[in-house]
């Protein structure tokens, strides 16, 4: 049921923010508690590989910024 | 152009009375406005010192006239502190959490610690109300605390015990000053308040800012009267208590007075920043209208965000009501002679356009007929002094023009304008049309426009906006036109095509085979861009035939082929193809039909294959043309025949009423027999189910069967020749369901999917017995609408139909919101062109457009090729 999240090497993402040409604020975000990000052991600022099944394209990836969840 | 600036944080603070009087340019003591000779009085509340608003004036402060002056605030010393509304919540919350003696947080730094985290990991919540005890000791100076109550609006008292009673004890906005005073700045973080910006005696106003005259204007009425703001007249009610609180406070009076004038000076401050609080009756204009102060200036639709700032209202627009004109291609719209005549687009007078120009000023500003040249309202000199043109001097300005002025035309044929319905949900609710200028006060359009606009005849208003600069009259022609919106994104599909009529007239034309003499022939595809006859299909005693389907060829573009079913096809389990009883087996071979029946699947809006394979194989302008073609000659079609629909449509003969009888006779039986098994407890429970709600799907079965076969044997008499049943099978409206209803029965009534249930002990009605199970007694109508339904079943179709009201009502409320806030979240997204999908920030939201970089519109289902129609088209075979 979880799509499979994996932490990029430091390689892959400088690749991915070459490719696309940016920086890690321009990634989309997700929390160090997210139970995902828990299980793989990710820490603050890792990138986050996230391949999951697309109702259009079949297989689609999305790379996501680890950040520490803000006070609210 | 400067670069952007990213807005690194914002701060929301409090006015301290330090700030109120430092931003004051007068203190406000009177509460008069204006002498007897209408000038303001000194250090009143229309001040010259304030700004001013009468021309001719210059401000006090700034020596700037009435248009320039922005305005400046003033101050009023109030005689004693009152709370402000907006602020009771926060003030109960540091009553609460706060000592009465030392101001110190009631908790221990180790208990802060514990909701809001430590210090270099903060990642806890803020304390709260509930995080301290009620009447807990205090852990800095051991005082005990007491309970706090707070009123509605803005009384706080404090409970204590005297001899065994409870005693509140009132606190005054004074006190409760005195104890936010005492609250120390480090005890004020956890609370989430910054105590640089916002020390909390500040929620407690000691001076009133007096806003600038200019937002608060006074008008001069017709009589020369002058009436006031209500923020004025606010503020006249606060100096007014206010000067004689002082007096009293100076004079002495006893402490009944002062507390009487203090609650009132609290009560006119409190209105004026919120006349809608809870438990405070709104202040009231003279005449019982309550007034619109601070809050309410801000709050709701029309207020300042929602009714301002987001929302505005626009020039160059016009709205009035829609009516159908068939004769009109869908790019066009027919805009009323009048509206024409008020609106205009300015020309730019240029050595090539001068003498035309000239001609159109002269033609002045009313134009006596449809068909008369446009004229012009209003010529522009190169100084922008606008002159209006008017009948007098219309050859005095025409003579004046040379290139450098601008010319005011008013509307002619074929200018483009944007046309609309709200609600605007999707891009295709405003696209762009070319001007008809028509006689009649509507706006006309051409009713197979009507899908994408959601518009009908019934009153509908929509609106027009002329685009005024030659870079917005290509971006309308270029991406707003409505030949570039015939593909919906939302699915792909075409989303204009032929609705009612002209699928019931398409389907009338091409059905089966008929044969039309010259004269008829011509008479269908007179309005249709047709300019040559093919030769006749059959030559009858020296009388040339034209086939039905050669009519329909001809509209089609050369080349066209396609395979498809109509959507009268039952899916039969074998094909029959070409010689499909129903003719529902549609061939175009070479832009020739072939066989089948063209109707709502081949041309219908939100269908429409063969709208469709126009656009792809040949473009959107050929679709247009097609569709503008196919409504003129499917409504010459629908003429040729005439169709009508009268109750006399409904009739069936006596063997079919003989029949239905039969059959909601047994169905009843049925169902008496199937509750005697109940009643015997003999009835065998289906898996998962109760008996009670195995009996209750037989009985729903037996009885939606019953209907379906009254159905049947209606339709078996009423067949092709009945308009209604044209209808349905062409897809045009309606459904053999409602043939059903009218002719046959209507069937059992549910409420949430079961049978009618409530109502009296035991029954729905007392017309029954207690615990009838029958199908009368539960909603089941046995009669046709043409037949009529007796009282019961008239009561229980009306509870059937309240239901499908409300379920309508709720989905399009909620429907609303939701979209609201996708558009709100989504708006300002784009595409970037290496295929990612941002935000106006640059940030990615989606790594490829949709995950597989394809646009809808130009897909084919959610392939990005449509293989199956390519191959189709080449072998001329449906594969």
């Amino acid at each position: 049921m979880v799509p499979d999240h994996t932490i990029m090497s430091e390689e892959e993402v400088s690749a991915l923010l070459s490719r696309y040409n940016i920086t890690t604020e321009q990634l989309p975000k997700i929390f160090h508690d997210d139970p995902a990000v828990k299980t793989i052991g990710a820490n603050v600022d890792d990138v986050i590989r996230i391949v999951r099944k697309s109702h259009t394209a079949g297989r689609a990836e999305a790379y996501r910024l680890v950040i520490k969840r803000p006070k609210k | 152009m400067p670069s952007p600036k990213r807005i690194g944080q914002i701060e929301f603070g409090l006015l301290s009375p330090k700030e109120i009087r430092e931003m004051s340019v007068r203190k406000i003591i009177w509460a008069d406005t204006y002498d007897d000779d209408g000038f303001p009085y000194p250090q009143g509340l229309m001040d010259l010192n304030l700004g001013v608003i009468d021309p001719g004036l210059r401000c006090k402060t700034c020596d700037q006239k009435a248009s320039e002056c922005p305005g400046h605030f003033g101050h009023i010393e109030l005689a004693k502190p009152v709370i402000h509304v907006g602020y009771t919540r926060l003030i109960r919350k540091l009553l609460r959490v706060t000592c009465r003696s030392c101001g110190r947080v009631l908790l221990s730094p180790d208990e802060i610690e514990k909701v809001v985290g430590t210090e270099d990991d903060q990642t806890g919540e803020l304390l709260s109300e509930k995080d301290v005890k009620k009447e807990r000791i205090c852990p800095h100076c051991g005082d005990q605390q007491l309970k706090i109550n707070f009123e509605k609006p803005t009384t706080f008292s404090e409970v204590m015990v005297e001899e065994g009673k409870k005693v509140e004890h009132k606190l005054t906005p004074a006190d409760i000053r005195a104890r936010m005073e005492k609250i120390p700045n480090e005890d004020l973080i956890p609370l989430g308040i910054n105590p640089d910006v916002a020390r909390p005696e500040w929620t407690i106003l000691t001076v009133l800012p007096v806003p600038p005259v200019t937002m608060r204007p006074s008008i001069i009425l017709e009589n020369g009267q002058r009436s006031e703001d209500d923020l004025t007249h606010k503020l006249v009610d606060i100096i007014r208590i206010n000067q004689r609180f002082k007096e009293n406070q100076d004079a002495g009076a006893p402490q009944l007075i002062i507390e009487d004038l203090w609650e009132l000076l609290q009560y006119h401050v409190t209105t004026y920043l919120d006349n809608e609080v809870a438990g405070c009756p709104p202040a009231r204009h003279r005449s019982g209208r309550p007034l619109k102060t601070l809050s309410q200036r801000l709050k709701g639709k029309d207020g300042r965000f929602r009714g301002s700032l987001s929302g505005k209202r626009v020039n160059f627009s016009s709205r009035t009501v829609i009516s159908p004109d068939p004769n009109l291609s869908v790019s066009q719209v027919g805009v009323p002679r009048a509206v024409a005549n008020e609106m205009t687009i300015p020309v730019r007078v240029t050595t090539h356009n001068i003498e035309e120009l000239k001609q159109i000023v002269r033609n002045g500003p009313l134009r006596p007929d449809v068909n008369a040249p446009c004229g012009a309202n209003y010529v522009i000199r190169p100084d922008n002094r606008r002159l209006r043109l008017a009948d007098g001097n219309l050859d005095t300005v025409a003579d004046l023009i040379e290139p450098g002025y601008t010319v005011e035309r008013q509307l002619r044929d074929g200018d483009v304008v944007l046309f609309n319905r709200q609600p605007s949900l999707h891009r295709m609710s405003i696209m762009a049309h070319r001007v008809k200028v028509m006689e009649g006060r509507t706006f006309r359009l051409n009713p197979a426009v009507c899908p994408p606009y959601n518009a009908d005849f019934d009153g509908d208003e929509m609106n027009m906006h002329v685009p005024q600069t030659e870079e917005a009259r290509a971006e309308a022609t270029i991406l707003l036109s409505v030949h570039e919106n015939i593909l919906s994104p939302r699915f792909g599909g075409p989303i204009i095509g032929g609705i009612h009529d002209h699928v019931s007239g398409i389907f009338m034309l091409t059905h089966g085979t008929r044969w039309f003499t010259k004269e008829e022939a011509l008479y269908l595809l007179r309005y249709a861009r047709v300019e040559h006859m093919p030769p006749p299909g059959k030559v009858d005693d020296g009388i040339q035939y034209w086939s039905n389907k050669q009519i329909f060829s001809m509209i089609l573009p050369d080349q066209l082929n396609m395979v498809f079913h109509a959507s009268s096809c039952q899916n039969c389990d074998t094909c029959k193809k070409e010689m499909c009883e129903r003719d529902a087996y549609v061939r175009i071979i070479d832009g020739i039909l072939e066989s089948g029946t063209i109707d709502k699947k081949a041309i219908g809006a939100f269908d429409g294959q063969i709208v469709n394979r126009i656009i792809r194989h040949y473009s959107m302008r050929r679709a247009a043309d097609f569709i503008d073609d196919l409504t003129k000659i499917s409504i010459r079609a629908i003429m040729f025949d005439g169709f009508s629909f009268g109750i006399d449509d409904e009739d069936l003969s006596k063997t079919e009423y003989g029949q239905i009888d039969e059959v909601l006779k047994s169905a009843a039986s049925d169902v008496t027999r199937r509750i005697k098994i109940y009643e015997d407890g003999q009835l065998e429970p289906m898996p998962g189910r109760t008996v009670e709600e195995t009996l209750e799907m037989q009985i729903m079965q037996v009885l939606g069967k019953a209907r379906d076969q009254t159905g049947q044997i209606a339709g078996r008499h009423l067949g092709l020749g009945n308009s209604a049943v044209v209808m349905a099978v062409s897809g045009a409206r309606g459904s053999m369901l409602n043939l059903t209803q009218m002719a046959g029965c209507i069937g059992q009534q549910s409420v949430r999917g079961e049978r009618i249930v409530r109502g009296y002990d035991d029954r729905t009605l007392p017309h029954f017995r207690k615990g009838d199970r029958g199908s009368d007694a539960h909603g089941f109508i046995a009669h046709s609408y043409k037949g009529g339904l007796n009282p019961t079943e008239f009561f229980f179709h009306a509870i059937g139909g309240r239901e499908g009201l409300v379920d309508t009502a709720v989905r399009t409320s909620q429907s609303g919101y939701l979209q609201r806030r996708m558009i709100n979240a989504l708006q300002d997204l784009k595409v970037a062109y290496d295929g990612t999908v941002r935000s106006t920030g640059g940030r990615i939201i989606q790594f490829q457009y949709g995950e597989d970089s394809t646009d809808p519109t130009k897909s084919a289902f959610g392939d990005p090729v449509d293989v199956k129609g390519i191959v189709e088209s080449i072998l001329k075979e449906e594969v």
